[in-house]
C-alpha cells in the first residue's frame, strides 16, 4: 500500500463480549484522526458488523480465534484491514439480501456495503484465513461531514 | 443483565439500554419473546439506547413478527437517535410502528 500511515491495532478473541472493547478502541483511534462524531459512529457500525460476521461465520462461534483490525491512513482516506484465521470463506456467497424481505438477519453486510465507500477481500498470502480490506474516504477539511457511501 | 420491564396501560414495556449487540440482545430476545409468549402487546422502549447492531435489529424484526402472528400489539417507543440511524440504514424505521413515547401510544389508543 503506497504511503500508507499505519495508526492503530486492534486484537480481540472471537467472543461476542470483546466487541465492546474492539468499539470503545476504535472509537477513540478515530477521534484520534479529527474524524466527526458522525463519521465515527457509522465506521464503528460497519466494523462491528464485520468483525461480528467473522465470529458467526468464519470462527462459526468458536470463541478462541484471533481477530486482528488493522487500521491505516492513505492520504485522506482510512483504511482498515481485518485478518482472521478460519477457513476461508466462500465470498461468492456474501451479498446484501434484498431489504423488501422483512426478516430477521442478513442485514450485516447491508450496513457495510452502504457506509464504507469499499469493501475487497484479499487474497491471503499462505492460502489459510481471510483478510477483508474496507476503506472510507475522510472528508476534506471545510466540506460537509458525513457518512453513507458505497 | 436482563433489561427492565414495566407495565403500563394494556402495554408491557421492554426497556433496552446501553449497547446492543451480539453479546446483550440475546437477552433482549428473551425478555421479548417472554413477554410475547404470555400474550402481551409489547413496546419496545430504546430512549436509553446507545448503541444497537444488526443482531439487536434482528431481535426487534423477530418481535415484531412473532407478535404479528399472534395478532398482538409490538411497537418500539422513544427511539434514540442511535437506534434510528440503525433503523433507517436498514430500511426498517417505516416498517416498525414507532412512537415518541409510551404514553403517546397509550392515549392515541384510548381516542
Amino acid at each position: 500500500m503506497a504511503d500508507s500511515e499505519r495508526i492503530a491495532e486492534i486484537r480481540c478473541l472471537s467472543r461476542p463480549e470483546q466487541l465492546q472493547v474492539v468499539r470503545q478502541r476504535l472509537r477513540g483511534v478515530l477521534g484520534d484522526c479529527g474524524c466527526a462524531q458522525e463519521l465515527i459512529n457509522l465506521i464503528v457500525l460497519a466494523i462491528n458488523e464485520a468483525v461480528m460476521n467473522i465470529m458467526q461465520h468464519a470462527y462459526k462461534g468458536k470463541p478462541s480465534g484471533e481477530i486482528v483490525l488493522e487500521i491505516r491512513r492513505v492520504d485522506n482516506e482510512l483504511v482498515f484491514l481485518l485478518i482472521d484465521h478460519a477457513d476461508p470463506v466462500d465470498v461468492a456467497g456474501i451479498k446484501s439480501r434484498c431489504l423488501d424481505d422483512v426478516r430477521p438477519g442478513g442485514l450485516g453486510v447491508h450496513i457495510i456495503n452502504t457506509i464504507m465507500d469499499k469493501v475487497t477481500f484479499l487474497k491471503c498470502p499462505e492460502g489459510t484465513g481471510n483478510q477483508l480490506e474496507l476503506r472510507k474516504k475522510m472528508p476534506m477539511p471545510g466540506v460537509g461531514e458525513n457518512g453513507t457511501g458505497g | 443483565m436482563s433489561y427492565q420491564v414495566r407495565h403500563e396501560g394494556q402495554y408491557t414495556v421492554v426497556a433496552l439500554d446501553g449497547e446492543v449487540d451480539l453479546h446483550r440482545s440475546p437477552e433482549a430476545r428473551k425478555q421479548i419473546l417472554d413477554q410475547l409468549k404470555k400474550k402481551a402487546h409489547v413496546l419496545v422502549d430504546l430512549s436509553a439506547v446507545k448503541y444497537i447492531d444488526s443482531s439487536g435489529v434482528a431481535v426487534l424484526v423477530e418481535g415484531y413478527q412473532t407478535a404479528k402472528t399472534q395478532q398482538l400489539e409490538f411497537g418500539l417507543v422513544g427511539v434514540s437517535p442511535a437506534a434510528m440511524q440503525v433503523l433507517q440504514l436498514a430500511r426498517l424505521d417505516k416498517v416498525f410502528p414507532i412512537h415518541d413515547s409510551v404514553e403517546d401510544r397509550v392515549n392515541a389508543r384510548q381516542e
